[in-house]
């Protein structure tokens, strides 16, 4: 039987997702703003919203994968 | 996909019966989910971009339209048409004999429709309570960043034309 994870695990996995919880706190506000901005006439800030969007989203997928690959590695 | 303990059922692996596993596979599921939340808002900017691109490639010098006949309107009357395109609203507005103005009909804060208020002469945005002078477009109070775009209006003969749109960030 495969042993319990350890409660550092644990708080690792709860830090991964609160840094996980920023990115999208901050993805979210990036989406009100670009929407605003688009409802306002405002071409410019699309494209950039887009990219940075991207990237956050990117970051959070990076962070699901190196729980899960750290978890079937048995690291965890 | 890969399994984290192979030597356990899939079941077991799921649906752990130890209070510590049950805790790391919701938390993992959790980040999972805010992961796929993530995904949601970057499509959101994505169809934010694809909009402003389609936006870009409506017409730029759009035709004449005729507007309304010169004595069509009493003074301080007002005449909703639509320029350069079905979907953008505006007002036709008679300050005099002799004069006419038009304006985008979208507030420049959130696109609300704006209203004239023929007694103040100024345009208000019900909203967010933002007012714009009926004479020259410009802000005149409340949270709207620019002025209306205005509407160019010529007459030509009996008739009233749109001409042309003057830009909003001008």
């Amino acid at each position: 039987m495969p042993a319990a994870p350890s409660a550092r695990a644990l708080a690792l996995v709860g830090g991964v997702n609160v840094f996980i919880g920023i990115l999208l706190v901050v993805q979210m506000w990036l989406l009100t703003a670009s929407l605003e901005s688009f409802l306002a006439d405002h071409d410019e800030a699309s494209l950039p919203g887009a990219v940075v969007s991207g990237v956050l989203f990117v970051g959070c997928l990076l962070l699901t994968r190196f729980i899960d690959r750290a978890s079937r590695r048995g690291g965890l | 996909m890969s399994r984290s303990h192979p030597s356990l059922p899939l079941w077991k692996e799921d649906v752990s019966f130890r209070a510590a596993d049950e805790r790391f596979v919701m938390r993992r599921q959790f980040g999972r989910a805010m992961a796929l939340t993530s995904l949601g808002m970057f499509l959101g900017n994505l169809w934010i971009l694809g909009r402003t691109w389609t936006r870009r490639l409506a017409p730029r010098n759009p035709s004449a339209v005729v507007v309304a006949g010169v004595s069509e309107l009493a003074i301080g009357q007002v005449k909703v048409f639509a320029y350069p395109t079905q979907d953008d609203p505006c007002l036709l507005i008679r300050l005099s004999a002799t004069s006419w103005v038009a304006y985008s009909q979208k507030c420049t804060h959130l696109s609300c429709a704006v209203v004239y208020e023929s007694e103040t002469g100024r345009l208000a945005c019900p909203c967010h309570h933002g007012y714009f002078s009926a004479a020259t477009g410009e802000v005149l109070q409340g949270p709207p960043p620019r002025r209306l775009p205005r509407v160019h209006i010529e007459p030509r003969g009996f008739e009233l034309v749109a001409v042309g749109m003057e830009d909003d960030r001008a």
